[in-house]
């Protein structure tokens, strides 16, 4: 397991949890059932559980701060590192497998230069793997963010990138 | 089926009886099948078992067959229904444990024989019991990942390898200590016990108590340096007042363990850090062995620390002949009273009344205080007057009854921390509701439903704010008010003054919060107030405790289970020092000097005509000993030197005397300026009592013999006393004891034999007396509780522009007062190796100042050096530090106006301000940066500026800069790159 660590956070991304947190303490009673419903709601907005957040939740629902630790590690839901703003994911089940979905996923790690679970330097993308989408007769699959892209040639899944990227830094300029 | 019932309700509950391997067996309700079948000597093995904590079911090995389940049960989550048939060692329950068993074996990493754990192993039991063979185990995949060994504590390593995931070290820290450092984390064959963020438990919110030390079945949780005692001998913790029951474990002539007593009714076998790793001062190689004597000619105010230089060894017939000498002499010169004692409240009982009666009997001087005045004192003259008594009103284990628990000015879990996680279990598990009152955020803030951060020194105009509400609301406790108390008019008349916008305005806390306490309180039909040196170290003390004592009256919260006063006492037997008359104003037990009865008594006992003059106080002494009325001066296990306020004054005072006599166990600071130092004994190494916060007296048994040639304190006093001509013929400090009893109602049926189980607590009348857990009960010691009228009045010191920061001072959790015994522990050195100050991070910035910045404080009474901790537990404009160290005495700054009932001194309130010490010593001589320290931002804007100059300025351009101001620390050139953007000038 890889393990947690936490860097020191810049001043922005505080601030953001501060205000992020006026809302959640509003949102929610403070119960310790809450628990997992505001690990998932934080993770939605920041895209990952920051260590500051998880003190935050801490006090707000009074568990211990390893309590909250020990919870949010257990489920493979959440991430304890900064998410890239697309996040690519890549069906290895067996029957994208048979499909080539090993190969779509060795030309994106080349192109990206990053292994799963990592996020790119510029944080535009964060590659993961799934074993099975459940959409098997779609084979192989990628989903970039909330987007499903069925039957995929591998020439298609670097262009969907780059497209990606030229869009995103578009709206950057 | 029936329910699991608590252990301590279980009695009232009734029993049943059980078939166990066709024996019947009888049972309380409400007990587990596992405890039923332990109960009856029944051995059922199991790892994840601890009668301390709540059934956990992680291990299933205690699996049992009873008749009518389906399959096999894990009897520490069964609940024992009477008639039940229950079969322990059945072939498929082996067989079941087996399995479950292999598979934590073959998970396990280690070498038995090189385990510190080696025969002590649970694990180890379990196999041998359950008998494991090697076939079996080989057919199982093995354990693959070795993970790394956490040595990052001083005192215990967490070798992961060897951890069965039990969880009991989990529980033990949530349940037991209410700390919460740990918990199982990550998954499947990840999992582990970790910290928050999976990092090394030194950098975790860890307090060090280990309990998962003491509990963990394997090799897991070690500590460093295990020495297998030979020998175990049960006493009293000499740090703080909460009085914990120990087992020291012997090897030699040496403490090599700490165990928590189970049996006592005070901590239940819990420990802090300071009880269970910081004994080891006891061994520590700088124990006074041998009497010394100070070299002719060398001055009191030598800076040298090689005592050789200072002091020569010296027999005991020598040292004792000239001490009586001298005495003598000065008595003859200058009477009596130019003598003063200062007693102790780290010795028991028994030394403290011998050196009062040497005092009274044999000097005729009344001249004896102790540090209680320091602590206390306002308490002692407040409740004397309002109840009667002085003491905490209740017992410690009231709390666990309490609905509500008001805590003011009192950092329970760290200066207290037995207390402290009584008051977490009993918001935890008991729904208790937590108002803290506190300047600082201190860590019991996080569990408060509300907290007070009052400015320091406006207590009384907070509660009586909150009481003003009480009584607008019609929750005061009128019945007990008529029935039980007097003056209840003028009292009522006073809180008039105290609506919700004055108080405000005075305390700085939002009206609203503090009618929300008001109502809290006010509603609860059990309340208790803990409280602590928040309340008593101010000028107005004993005003502060009258407002306390008020407010209980108020609500009636006396004389009833789960309610009270309670002053928490912070040294070990600071209760017992004040209850044997180490007081100048009272015999034991709190009996008047200047009452004509009560000393015809103690004549009569003691065989001397004794002095009526109350004597003074240790704060009079100092000054006394400054103005040279007071000659000289014996010194019983205290170090005034730093535990005073105004330490340059006392430094002074006591080099004026013409005779310091020092009895310690180290050389402390104040035994350096002494004439003769006596080397006593530890808590360790002498037979006794200590009497803890809820006036239990408890025993203190010797457990190893004294170093060298050091002495009892009791011995040394009744040999002093001999050469004077006033032999006292003690065989033993029980002997002692009973002479205590004879002359003092209160410990009338106190006697060593007596206090073998739990001690007792006073009053205690006669031998047949079971003790007084609950005082006042249908009255008050004194009768009617006596309201008094306090208004406020601020501190004697306030921030002013030139010392413009409130500096409270108090203590940390790993170190005690003045340290000279937690200085000398390796593991609580170690843990707080330094001092800091804590301040807030906008005073920070402004200052300049980062976390670890060495910084000088001073207020207008001297200086100190110290690193800082940035942090928000501190206000803005308050600063916060302990008193611990010799190389940064936070009492150099103290102020020593006192309250003038109590004379206790205002430690809590003084001014100070701060600068970085790089830059105090580069402003000495230069204009510029003195300029820039000094003033507030904007200041160079009336400065003539050269466009050069300006350029510089502007550029932070410090190569320059240095060509005119000269060279430049690297410090300072980054504090002025701030300081300057902070200018805000531009180029032209």
């Amino acid at each position: 397991m890889e393990q947690a660590i936490y860097e020191e956070l810049a001043v922005e991304s505080r601030l953001e949890i501060e205000g992020l947190f006026n809302e959640i303490g509003k949102e929610f009673k403070g119960r310790a059932d809450e628990l997992i419903p505001m690990l998932q709601r934080v993770q939605r907005a920041l895209g990952f559980l920051p260590e500051q957040a998880l003190l935050e939740i801490a006090r707000l629902t009074r568990l211990s701060t390893a309590r909250v630790f020990g919870t949010a590690t257990f489920y493979a839901q959440f991430r304890f590192q900064p998410v890239g703003r697309n996040v690519i994911r890549v069906c290895r089940g067996t029957a994208c497998h048979v499909k080539g979905s090993d190969r779509i996923l060795e030309d994106i790690k080349g192109h990206l230069q990053v292994a799963p679970g990592q996020m790119t330097r510029d944080g535009l993308f964060t590659i993961e793997t799934v074993a099975c989408f459940g959409s098997c007769a779609l084979a192989p699959i990628m989903v970039v963010n909330d987007s499903v892209y069925g039957s995929l040639k591998r020439s298609r899944a670097l262009k969907l990138l780059d497209e990606i990227r030229v869009r995103e830094e578009g709206l950057l300029m | 089926m029936s329910t699991m019932i608590p252990a301590t309700d279980r009695k009232k509950a009734g029993t049943m009886s059980l078939m166990i391997n066709g024996k019947k067996i009888k049972a309380l309700k409400g007990m587990t099948v596992l405890e039923a079948a332990l109960g009856a000597s029944v051995y059922i093995p199991t790892l994840c078992y601890d009668p301390d904590l709540k059934p956990y079911g992680a291990c299933r090995l205690c699996l049992v067959e009873i008749e009518g389940m389906r399959g096999i049960v894990s009897s520490c989550t069964t609940p024992a229904v009477d008639g039940m048939v229950i079969r322990t060692d059945t072939p498929m329950v082996n067989l079941a444990r087996r399995a479950a068993l292999e598979l934590i074996l073959v998970n396990h990493h280690g070498d038995c024989l090189t385990c510190t754990k080696n025969q002590r192993c649970e694990l180890q039991k379990v196999a041998q019991y359950l008998g494991i063979e090697q076939e079996n185990l080989d057919k199982l995949r093995k354990g693959t990942q070795i993970l790394p060994v956490d040595k990052s504590h001083p005192a215990f390593d967490r070798d992961h390898n060897k951890c069965l995931l039990c969880g009991r070290c989990v529980q033990a820290c949530e349940e037991i200590a209410a700390v919460g450092a740990i918990d199982l984390a990550f998954r499947g064959y990840a999992t582990k016990v970790s910290t928050f963020g999976d990092k090394p438990i030194h950098d975790s919110i860890c307090v060090s108590c280990g309990e998962c030390i003491s509990r963990c079945p394997t090799g897991a949780l070690v500590p460093k340096h295990y020495i297998q005692p030979t020998d175990h001998v049960k006493t009293i913790c000499p740090y703080c007042g909460v009085g914990c029951s120990i087992y020291l474990g012997i090897r030699g002539n040496e403490i090599v363990d700490v165990q928590g007593a189970k049996e006592s009714p005070v901590n239940k076998g819990g420990l802090c850090v300071k009880g269970r790793y910081g004994l080891d001062f006891v061994n520590h190689q700088d124990r006074l062995t041998r009497p010394l004597i100070r070299k002719e000619g060398v001055p009191k105010n030598v800076s040298t620390t090689d005592i050789h230089q200072i002091f020569r060894e010296a027999d005991w017939n020598e040292v004792l002949d000239r001490m009586a000498q001298d005495i003598g002499l000065t008595i003859d010169r200058h009477g009596p009273d130019a003598i003063g004692l200062l007693s102790s409240a780290k010795c028991t009982n028994e030394d403290n009344y011998l050196f009062q009666k040497f005092a009274r009997a044999v000097l005729h001087t009344n001249n004896v205080d102790h540090c209680a005045r320091l602590c206390h004192a306002s308490t002692v003259a407040a409740a004397l007057a309002a109840f009667g008594d002085g003491a905490m009103s209740n017992s410690i284990s009231d709390i666990d009854q309490a609905e509500v628990l008001f805590v003011i000015g009192s950092n329970t879990t760290e200066c207290h921390p037995i207390i402290g996680r009584r008051i977490k279990r009993a918001i935890k598990n008991n729904g208790a509701k937590l108002i803290v009152a506190d300047p600082r955020r201190i860590e019991l803030c996080d569990m408060a439903e509300i907290h007070l951060d009052h400015f320091p020194g406006t207590d009384v105009a907070l509660l009586n704010g909150m009481m003003r509400q009480i009584v607008e609301e019609n929750l005061h406790d009128q019945t007990f008010i008529a029935k039980r108390c007097e003056e209840f008019e003028p009292f009522l008349e006073s809180l008039n003054g105290y609506d919700l916008k004055t108080v405000d305005a005075i305390t700085g806390v939002a009206g609203e919060k503090i009618r929300q306490s008001g109502l809290l309180f006010g509603k609860a039909k059990k309340a208790i107030v803990l409280y602590g040196m928040g309340i008593t170290q101010h000028t107005t003390g004993t005003d502060n405790v009258k407002a306390i004592a008020n407010l209980l009256m108020l609500t009636g919260n006396l004389g009833r289970k789960g309610t009270g006063f309670s002053p928490l006492r912070g040294q070990n037997n600071v209760q017992g020092a004040c209850d044997m008359g180490a007081l100048p104003v009272v015999y034991p037990g709190y009996q008047r000097v200047d009452h004509p009865g009560v000393r015809e008594k103690f004549e009569k006992a003691w065989g001397k005509n004794l002095n009526e003059k109350p004597g003074i106080t240790i704060t009079e002494m100092v000054q006394a000993a400054y103005e040279g009325q007071l000659k000289a001066l014996y010194v019983m296990g205290e170090n005034p030197m730093l535990s005073e306020p105004d330490l340059n004054h006392v430094r002074e005072a006591l080099a004026r005397l013409e005779l310091l006599i020092v009895q310690d166990i180290f050389l402390t600071e104040t035994a350096q300026m002494a004439d003769v130092i006596l080397p006593a004994t530890s808590f360790a190494e002498k037979d006794g009592t200590f009497t803890n916060t809820e006036r239990r007296v408890q025993r203190v048994r010797k457990a190893i013999d004294p170093p060298g040639e050091a002495r009892p304190d009791w011995e040394i006093i009744a040999e002093i006393s001999k050469r004077l001509g006033y032999p006292m013929d003690y065989q033993s400090s029980a002997e002692i004891m009973d002479e205590i009893a004879r002359l003092t109602p209160i410990y009338g049926g106190i006697n060593h034999d007596r206090l073998g189980r739990g001690g007792l607590q006073w009053p205690c009348w006669d031998k047949k007396h079971t003790g007084t857990p609950i005082l006042h009960k249908g009255q008050f010691t004194r009768g009617r509780g006596k309201f008094h009228v306090v208004l406020d009045r601020p501190p004697a010191e306030l921030p002013t522009f030139a010392y413009p920061i409130l500096l409270t001072t108090g203590r940390i959790l790993e170190h005690w007062h003045t340290g000279s015994m937690s200085h000398r522990s390796h593991v609580l050195e170690t843990l707080a190796p330094e001092s800091r100050v804590e301040i807030n991070p906008v005073d920070a910035s402004r200052l300049g100042i980062v976390e670890g910045d060495v910084i000088s404080l001073s207020s207008c009474r001297g200086a100190i050096q110290t690193k800082v901790k940035k942090t928000h537990r501190v206000r803005p404009g308050q600063a916060f530090m302990a008193f611990h160290w010799k190389e940064a005495p936070a009492n150099r700054l103290t102020n020593p106006a006192f309250d003038l009932q109590a004379k206790i001194p205002e430690f809590k309130v003084s001014s100070v301000k701060a600068i970085l010490t790089v830059l105090e010593r580069a402003v000495e001589d230069n204009k510029f940066l003195t300029a820039l320290a000094e003033n507030p931002a904007g200041v160079l804007a009336s400065y003539d500026l050269t466009p050069e100059h300006r350029k510089a300025l502007v550029d932070g351009d410090i190569a320059s800069l240095e060509k005119w101001v000269g060279p430049l620390e690297e410090r300072l050139q980054m504090w002025l790159k701030v300081r300057l953007k902070q200018e805000n000038i531009s180029e032209k």
